[in-house]
C-alpha cells in the first residue's frame, strides 16, 4: 500500500520495521477514564488503532477528543484504564516517560514550534538531545523532512516569519524527525486560514498513503474520506459511534452522530 | 557669591581622585561579582518554584519572601558581624579579603531573590504549549526548562531584569554594612577629612556622576538587548 513518490520514506511505524515489537494493534486505549475534579472529561473509552491505519476523531466541542489525544502520550495522566503503545504502557513520569514519548509524535492545533529558534533547529532539537544522534545527520535528516512538507527553502526563518500552514507543516517535520511509531493531530488546520488548510491536508494525506499510523482529530471531511480507514465519534466524554467513513458520513447509526453531521453540514 | 564658589570648590575632590577612583574599583568589583552570581541564584531559584517537585517549590517561595522582605543592611550585617565576625565563617585569612565575599554573598543572595521573581514572570509570558511540545518531542522537564523555556523567559525579561541590576549597582553602597570599603565607605571617609570642609558638596556631585556611569549604560544596554533579543510570536 504504499506509494512512493520517490521522496524519502518518512514511516518507521508503518511497515513491519526492525523497530515494530510485533503484529498486535499499535494503540490500545481500554475502559480509559478521566476526571478534571468533578468533571468526567473520559467514560470507559476504548479503542484500537492497527499499525498502519488512520482513525479520524470527529465530535462537538468539549467532547473529550483532545483530552483522549493527550492521554494517549500521556501529556494528561488518566484515572484508570490502561493505553498501551506498541504493546507497552507508558510510565507513570521521569526520564523513561520522555524517551517512550517520543516514539508518538503530536501535531497540535497552535503549532507550538519553539518561538527562539529556527525551522531548522526546531526540527532537529528532538533528533540531537533525544535520541542523541549527531548534529549532521539530524541536520540532512531535517532537511529532507522540510523538503518533503515543501518548506526547505524557510529552514533558517523562525517561526513567526512563517505563514501559518507553513508552520503546520514545520510542525508536522518536527515530530516526524522523531521517527514516531505513531502520530497524533489535535485539529491541524482549525487554525489556519482557509486557503492554507489543503496545504496541510496534503502533507497529511502522503503521510497516510506511506503508511503512517495517524489519530486525526478533524472535522475536514474530505480528508477523513480520502484517507481514513475509520471514523470515531466522541460526545460527552464517550465514543457514540465508530464506524467507516463513507457509511458515517453518508449513513451514521446513531442519532446524536446524526444530529452533529446535519449542523457541520448546514453551516 | 564667594560663599557659593567655595561650596562648588572641586579642587579637594580631585585631590582625592585616586581614593575616589579606587573606591569605585572596589564597587566595581563588587558589583560585576553579585551580577554573576545572583543570576545563577535567580535563575535556580525560578527553577525551584517552576519545579514539580513540591519540596523544591516551597524552599524557593520561602527563600524568595524572606530575602526580598529583609533590608538589605539587615543581609549584610548578617553575612558580616554574624557569620564572618561572630561565627568566624571567614572565606580567607586576609579580613578584608573575607568581607569582599560576605559582600558578595549579601548582595547577590538578596539581588538573586528579585532575579528570580523577574524570571519567574518571564516564565509566565512562554505560552504553554512551548512546554507540551518540547515534553511531545521526549524532552525531560529539566531539558525543556532549560532549552526551551528559561531562554524564552529570560529574552522577555531583559529590560526588567537591566533594573534589578540597576538597582544592585546603586546597593552596593550599603556593603559599607558588611565592613567592605566601596565607593560609599571611602566618601564617608573623605568628607571627615578637614581639608574637605568646603570640598563636600562637588564630592557627592562626583560620586552621583560617577554611579550615572555606571547604571545609564547598563540601562541603554538591557534596553538595545531587550530589543535586539526579543521572541516573536
Ligand atoms: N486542563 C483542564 N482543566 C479542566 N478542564 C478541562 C481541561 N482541559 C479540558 N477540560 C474540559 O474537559 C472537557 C473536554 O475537553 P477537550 O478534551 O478539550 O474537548 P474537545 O477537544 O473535544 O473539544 C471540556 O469540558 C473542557 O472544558
Ligand atoms: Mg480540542
Amino acid at each position: 500500500m504504499t506509494d512512493s513518490e520517490g521522496g524519502p520514506d518518512l514511516t518507521k511505524g508503518g511497515g513491519p520495521t526492525a523497530e515494530t515489537a510485533g503484529d498486535g494493534p499499535l494503540v490500545v486505549v481500554e475502559n480509559v477514564n478521566k476526571h478534571f475534579g468533578e468533571l468526567h472529561v473520559l467514560k470507559d473509552i476504548n479503542l484500537t488503532v492497527n499499525r498502519g491505519e488512520v482513525v479520524v476523531v470527529i465530535g462537538p466541542s468539549g467532547g473529550g477528543k483532545s483530552t483522549l489525544c493527550r492521554s494517549i502520550n500521556r501529556l494528561e495522566p488518566i484515572d484508570g484504564g490502561t493505553i498501551l503503545v506498541d504493546g507497552k504502557e507508558l510510565p507513570k513520569e521521569g526520564k523513561e516517560l520522555a524517551r517512550l514519548r517520543a516514539d508518538v509524535g503530536m501535531v497540535f492545533q497552535s503549532f507550538n514550534l519553539f518561538a527562539h529558534k529556527t525551522i531548522l533547529d526546531n526540527v532537529t532539537l528532538g533528533p540531537i538531545k533525544v535520541r542523541k544522534q549527531g548534529r549532521q545527520e539530524s541536520e540532512k535528516h531535517a532537511m529532507e523532512l522540510l523538503d518533503r512538507v515543501g518548506i526547505a527553502n524557510q529552514a533558517q526563518k523562525y517561526p513567526a516569519q512563517l505563514s501559518g500552514g507553513q508552520q503546520q507543516r514545520a510542525a508536522i517535520a518536527r515530530s516526524l524527525a522523531m521517527k514516531p511509531k505513531v502520530m497524533l493531530f489535535d485539529e491541524p488546520t482549525s487554525a489556519l486560514d482557509p486557503e492554507m488548510i489543503n496545504e496541510v491536508l496534503d502533507v497529511m494525506s502522503g503521510l497516510a498513503r506511506d503508511g503512517m499510523t495517524m489519530v486525526v482529530v478533524t472535522h475536514e471531511m474530505g480528508f477523513a474520506r480520502k484517507a481514513a480507514q475509520k471514523v470515531v465519534f466522541m460526545a460527552d466524554g464517550q465514543v457514540v459511534e465508530e464506524n467507516t467513513p463513507e457509511e458515517f458520513f453518508t449513513n451514521a447509526r446513531t442519532d446524536r452522530a446524526k444530529d452533529f453531521l446535519s449542523k457541520i453540514l448546514t453551516h | 557669591m564667594e560663599q557659593l564658589l567655595d561650596l562648588l570648590d572641586f579642587g579637594p575632590f580631585f585631590d582625592h581622585f585616586d581614593t575616589i577612583l579606587e573606591g569605585f574599583w572596589a564597587t566595581i568589583r563588587l558589583a560585576a561579582a553579585a551580577a554573576v552570581l545572583s543570576l545563577i541564584i535567580g535563575t535556580v531559584l525560578a527553577a525551584f518554584r517552576v519545579s514539580p517537585i513540591p519540596v523544591l517549590r516551597a524552599v524557593g517561595t520561602v527563600y524568595v519572601n524572606v530575602l526580598r522582605n529583609t533590608p538589605l543592611t539587615l543581609v549584610l550585617l548578617m553575612c558580616s558581624l554574624g557569620l564572618n565576625d561572630t561565627l568566624a565563617l571567614t572565606f580567607s585569612s586576609d579580613a578584608n579579603t573575607s568581607y569582599y565575599w560576605w559582600a558578595v554573598l549579601g548582595l547577590s543572595g538578596y539581588t538573586g531573590a528579585f532575579v528570580g521573581e523577574s524570571l519567574r514572570s518571564g516564565i509566565n509570558t512562554v505560552p504553554l504549549g512551548q512546554a507540551e511540545a518540547a515534553r511531545s518531542i521526549g524532552l525531560t522537564f529539566s531539558q525543556s526548562l532549560r532549552m526551551i523555556i528559561l531562554p524564552q523567559a529570560f529574552r522577555a525579561v531583559i529590560a526588567p531584569l537591566g533594573s534589578v541590576f540597576i538597582a544592585m549597582i546603586k546597593n552596593t553602597t550599603v556593603a559599607i554594612a558588611a565592613s567592605y570599603a566601596e565607593i560609599a565607605t571611602q566618601m564617608k571617609s573623605l568628607v571627615d577629612l578637614p581639608s574637605f570642609a568646603s570640598g563636600t558638596i562637588p564630592l557627592f556631585i562626583g560620586v552621583a556622576v560617577g554611579f550615572m556611569i555606571l547604571t545609564l549604560p547598563a540601562g541603554f544596554f538591557s534596553g538595545w538587548l531587550a530589543k535586539r533579543m526579543a521572541v516573536a510570536r
